[in-house]
């Protein structure tokens, strides 16, 4: 299934190295291939976008081996080797693509003075605004010019003024001054998130990046832009002024705003996430994210936070919490009120408490429109891992009804709710009311006004974990910031709780040695894999034992469910 | 190797064995030193003189028109090598503050934690804005932990006005309502 | 009235006891100024300046300038010796502990009960001297008695149980040792000069004081004088002699473990012995309080002729002493193998020498004159 194995290679000559690179490649991925720290600077050309050409900034010398035009045959020097037709000017490295024995300058004299000549032309009118302007440190424009730049201005005549915080749309607020007019935001608008609303007006100097008329810039990855954008014209208007990047932690960690589990990276400082951005992952998300999976880490500090666990409505210490709960679920008549919002590892822990107290499993199913890229129909990240831990064996239904009758008929006395408002689910108060109620969660809603035992729990952010997207890719997340003061890891908490169930004495556990026990009682996963040892960009899983369960996704970015039911039988049948 | 040249040392001559003569010499040297003027300062009376270059309390100043010049870019808290500066970065409200509104960013809270600060001078030298100057306050004492965190207004305070010579934001200013405009 | 004039006898002398340990505890108290103003002088500092009493710092000018001096400072400092917390280490031999430091003072003020400070003529026309008790063998007194002072210091390094103080009381012990015996020695020239054959001091001050109004001896015995300077400076644990002390390598010595009054009392002690030395200097070597080498007193033989003389014995102590203070800001500390070759190889064998020199002198002297 690899494309590098299918695509023939060709071999060129970067700064007189010989290099085996796919054929067809533009040179600035060539010269990344290289390594060794090699770069071709670059503004407007982005892997995931067409080739503009217009920033200049990637000019290499490039040459071809000489060949008589008569004869067809090769000029050779007088040593031998053959002779190289240097081009008398320097092309642009983004739409220069590799060809069998081109020969590359990254570092000339001539490369040398042409980036110094734009970087001094990009510099004439941009404002010195690097002390206020949130994307100082993360910023294109200003680690080039450190690097080529030639570190004094020669321009002595007033600067273009052009029009400073103009919103563009709910979410981005453009500097126009700043704007260097690379056009990855144009388009990324125009080719990725398929409404074509900015582009420039006016010519030369005044050429200003804009809204069509009458449209602004509103759809849901507008903040993409903000992230493509080599300088610090597009900002982020709810991270604008927040904080600045270099003091920010970066942690890998998965969107949960949907099935697709776009990586995101997790940017805090000293325990408060300041913003997520998307992380590259050219299986799942490419390297974008919707806004609205942006702004989920604003839950982590909002009022209905559970912080205390507690037993009918008082404070208990954790160790009292996690008994009472232990007591009520041997007690008998147990459901289950699992959640497609854990990870892989609290569900596996679900499932054996649900064995050992024999409790039916109930899930919700959480729908949504989807937009055809990174928002899929079910909005929840893990609903493939509770198919795969056994907490499930069916698509889960929309609402409760079986759990309601169960308990009119007396059938069930106490229920395990996570994360879920029952209430919600075709399960009115009234009828909670006849049963004893555990909810483990991380907010407060009204089943967790009404439960018996609340045991709190983390958000993604303060947790490690994993899920499994809508392809079977098992994807890691790290904690970023710690949880709550008092609240303990998930699955601490519920190890604690499955091992009173079965007689045993609880063991203190890592995540690894859940994986240990994981990998050894579910097939999908190979027995050597570890939580740790994950590669960042996730493993997809046997999913053949699932193809024939009618999930709600439909084609996106990068899933296409007919093409992926299509590829794992031909693979099963191999 | 280095070269070692051994020094010959004269031997006393009897007079100096007795040691009396150098005894009377140092007794003398000490008799004229209590003639000398005494150096000492009565301090609370007295003050010492401020070189220009002495790095005293770190405080905020204003430019001349009386606006305040730090843009809260957060350098001189990354520098910081004891972490005595926490900042909390805002935004200019452009209708409270229409005269400041092109500078968009201030502090909105702007701590120096005293009991920290090393007084080592990397804030002021890294500052863009010229706006944190080690100035001359050099005795600072206070009751409690608390009392030694100078808050925005203290520091502006102790800061006062200093004089600008680009007057950066001016000209930005300037060229808004005249410049370069199509 | 007749009661009083029975017990008159008894009364008086110790009136005049309580005044001349009153006046005397004065000086030690304003010796400590005194001390930390020349040093202050000598290292180009001011020194204590800031001390004001409520009423009489306040008075316009006068106040100010006493302030400045420091007078009111003795004050502060024995009232804060008073109000410290009393600390006793728990691993001290406390009688002992406690027994030190007045172990210290008591020999120092006793030895002034045979301190002449002045003279008077009688009705009968005879000089006497102004004493306390007038006893002939007042210097074998004060040797002996002084010497006891440093029973405290080597109390006080032992009752502390701790290393520093007891390598402080032994050095002090041994130093003791080493310099009693040239003390004595240089102080034998002296009354064999003064105590002449048929005169009726024998071994009093005052007899050396009277031999002395002519020609002070320390021109006469320059010798003697300088073996007992050094001698007094190594007795009275001054610089450059204080090796009990020495707070560069014993931390504090003897009083490293004592704080507050009782450290107060050390403290007093060592100026008291500079006094006792200074006054025992000048009666020996510097005439006492015959006015200067060769002149007749000026001042007449009235009451205040006997006022003028006690100035004047006074003020050559006072420069005595400032001269202690001078010596011990100028001088850096021997070492302690130093103080002890200086006292055993030079001191000693010079000493000697001196006694036989003199003797010889003083035999050819008295065999040619008379």
């Amino acid at each position: 299934m690899k494309i590098e194995s299918i695509v023939e290679n060709v071999t060129i000559n970067i700064d007189g190295q010989d290099v085996e690179v796919p054929k067809g490649i533009n040179i600035i991925e060539a010269v990344k291939m290289v390594g060794k720290g090699k770069e071709v600077p670059h503004y407007c050309y982005h892997p995931k976008l067409s080739i503009a050409g217009n920033c200049r900034m990637c000019m290499v010398e490039m040459g071809m081996p000489m060949r008589d035009r008569a004869t067809g045959e090769a000029v050779l020097e007088e040593d031998g080797t053959q002779k190289i037709a240097w081009m008398p000017k320097p092309t642009i490295g983004c739409a220069t693509n590799a060809s069998p024995g081109m020969h590359i300058l990254t570092g000339s004299e001539m490369v040398k003075e042409s980036r110094n000549g734009v970087t001094e032309f990009l510099l004439i009118n941009h404002p010195l605004d690097c002390p206020i302007c949130d994307q100082a440190g993360e910023c294109r424009l200003q680690e080039f010019s450190a690097e080529h730049g030639r570190g004094y201005s020669r321009f002595i005549e007033d600067k273009n003024v052009k029009p400073k915080r103009s919103r563009l749309g709910p979410n981005v607020t453009l500097d126009d001054e700043r704007c260097i007019l690379c056009s990855r935001c144009v388009r990324f608008s125009k080719e990725i998130a398929g409404d074509d609303v900015l582009g420039f007006v006016d010519r030369g100097t005044y050429s200003t990046l804009t809204c069509y008329p009458g449209k602004e810039l509103s759809h849901n990855y507008s903040l993409n832009t903000v992230d493509i954008c080599p300088v610090g014209a597009l900002t982020s208007t709810d991270f604008r002024f927040k904080m600045r990047v270099w003091f920010l932690k970066r942690t890998h960690s998965i969107c949960t705003e949907s099935s697709v589990g776009a990586n995101t990276e997790i940017w805090s400082r000293e325990g408060k996430i300041y913003r997520i951005t998307p992380r590259r992952n050219d299986y799942v998300n490419d390297t974008w994210m919707t806004d609205t999976g942006r702004a989920l880490y604003k839950e982590i500090e909002s009022e209905d936070r559970l912080i205390h666990y507690s037993i009918e409505g008082v404070h208990k210490a954790y160790d009292k919490a996690v008994v009472a709960a232990t007591e009520l679920l041997k007690s008998g008549k147990v459901a289950m009120v699992g959640s497609a919002r854990s990870s892989v590892e609290e569900q596996f822990f679900y499932k054996a408490i649900a064995e050992r107290c024999g409790a039916k499993v109930f899930l919700v199913s959480h729908h949504g429109d989807g937009d055809g890229l990174l928002q899929s129909e079910d909005r929840t990240p893990n609903l493939r891992g509770a198919l795969l831990t056994g907490l499930i064996s069916e698509l889960p239904s929309e609402n409760l009804e079986a759990l309601a009758r169960a308990i009119n008929s007396g059938a069930v006395k106490t229920i395990l709710a996570v994360n879920e408002d029952l209430t919600d689910l075709g399960i009115s108060k009234d009828v909670l009311a006849k049963v004893k109620v555990i909810y483990v969660g991380s907010h407060a809603n009204r089943t967790s006004e009404v439960a018996n035992i609340v045991l709190p729990s983390l958000m993604v952010f303060e947790k490690d974990g994993s899920f499994i997207n809508q392809s079977f890719r098992i994807q890691r997340f790290k904690a970023a910031i710690p949880g709550p003061r008092g609240v303990q890891s998930d699955f601490m908490v519920l190890e604690k709780i499955a091992a009173a169930l079965a007689g045993e004495k609880a063991t203190a556990i890592t995540i690894d040695s859940v994986w240990e026990r994981m990998t050894a009682t579910i097939d999908q996963l190979s027995d050597s894999l570890r939580w740790h040892s994950l590669p960042e960009e996730g493993v997809a899983l046997d999913a053949t034992a699932f193809l024939n369960l009618g999930f709600v996704e439909t084609k996106n970015l990068k899933y296409d469910p007919v093409a992926f039911r299509e590829a794992h039988a031909a693979l099963a049948e191999v | 190797m280095a070269k070692t040249k051994v020094l010959e040392r004269k031997p006393l001559t009897p007079m100096e064995k007795t040691f009396l003569p150098q005894i009377l010499s140092g007794l003398k040297t000490t008799f004229g030193t209590m003639m000398q003027k005494d150096v000492t300062l009565q301090y609370p009376e007295e003050r010492p003189n401020i070189p220009d270059n002495y790095r005293g309390v770190p405080t905020l100043v204003k430019d001349p028109n009386g606006r305040e010049k730090c843009v809260s870019c957060q350098l001189c808290e990354f520098v910081c090598p004891p972490k005595a500066i926490r900042m909390t970065p805002g935004e200019i409200d452009a209708e409270a503050d229409p005269e400041r509104a092109h500078v968009e960013k201030a502090p909105k809270e702007f701590d120096i934690n005293m009991l920290r600060c090393i007084y080592c001078g990397l804030c002021q030298e890294v500052c863009p804005e010229e706006a944190i100057f080690l100035q001359d306050v050099f005795s600072l004492s206070g009751y409690s932990r608390k009392e030694m965190i100078n808050n925005k207004e203290k520091l502006y305070e102790l800061g006062g006005t200093l004089p600008d010579q680009h007057g950066k934001w001016d000209k930005k200013k300037a060229a808004e309502q005249s410049g370069n405009a199509h | 009235m007749e009661l009083l004039d029975a017990f008159l006898p008894y009364l008086l002398p110790i009136f005049y006891a309580v005044a001349m340990v009153s006046v005397f505890m004065g000086l030690c108290s304003y010796s400590v100024l005194a001390e930390r103003k020349v040093c202050s002088w000598i290292q180009g500092r001011v020194g204590p300046n800031r001390t004001r009493l409520p009423l009489l710092g306040h008075i316009p000018i006068l106040g100010n300038l006493l302030t400045g001096l420091g007078i009111f400072q003795p004050a502060a400092d024995g009232l804060k010796f008073l109000f410290k917390e009393e600390i006793v280490p728990g691993h001290v031999n406390k009688f002992y502990y406690m027994l030190a430091p007045v172990l210290a003072l008591a020999p120092a003020l006793t030895t002034m009960v045979v301190l002449p400070f002045g003279r008077y003529v009688d009705a009968d026309g005879i000089t006497q001297p102004l004493v306390l008790a007038n006893v002939d063998l007042g210097m074998l007194i004060i040797l002996g008695i002084s010497s006891l002072g440093v029973y405290g210091i080597v109390l006080a390094g032992w009752a502390s149980n701790s290393k520093y103080p007891f390598l402080g009381g032994i050095r002090a012990s041994a130093q003791m040792i080493s310099y009693e015996l040239a003390m004595g020695l240089a102080l034998l020239p002296v009354f064999m000069w003064a105590a002449t054959p048929g005169s009726d001091y024998g071994m009093s001050l005052f007899g050396a004081v009277q031999s002395q109004q002519t020609l002070w001896l320390f021109i006469w015995q320059p010798l003697s004088a300088l073996i007992f300077l050094v001698a007094l400076f190594a007795e009275t644990n001054r610089l450059p002699f204080d090796m009990a002390e020495s707070e560069t390598d014993l931390v504090g010595g003897f009083h490293t473990e004592y704080g507050c009054f009782k450290f107060g009392l050390f403290f007093v002690a060592e100026y008291a012995h500079v006094i006792m030395g200074s006054a025992l200097f000048v009666l020996l070597f510097l005439g006492g309080w015959n006015f200067l080498p060769g002149l007749a007193d000026p001042w007449g033989e009235s009451l205040i002729g006997s006022l003028l003389s006690i100035a004047w014995f006074t003020t050559k102590v006072f420069s005595m002493i400032f001269f202690f203070i001078w010596m011990r800001w100028t001088l850096p500390r021997f070492r302690y193998d130093q103080v002890m070759s200086l006292g055993w190889k030079i001191l000693l064998p010079l000493a000697v020498g001196n006694l036989v020199f003199n003797t010889i002198i003083i035999v050819l002297y008295d065999t040619f004159t008379r």
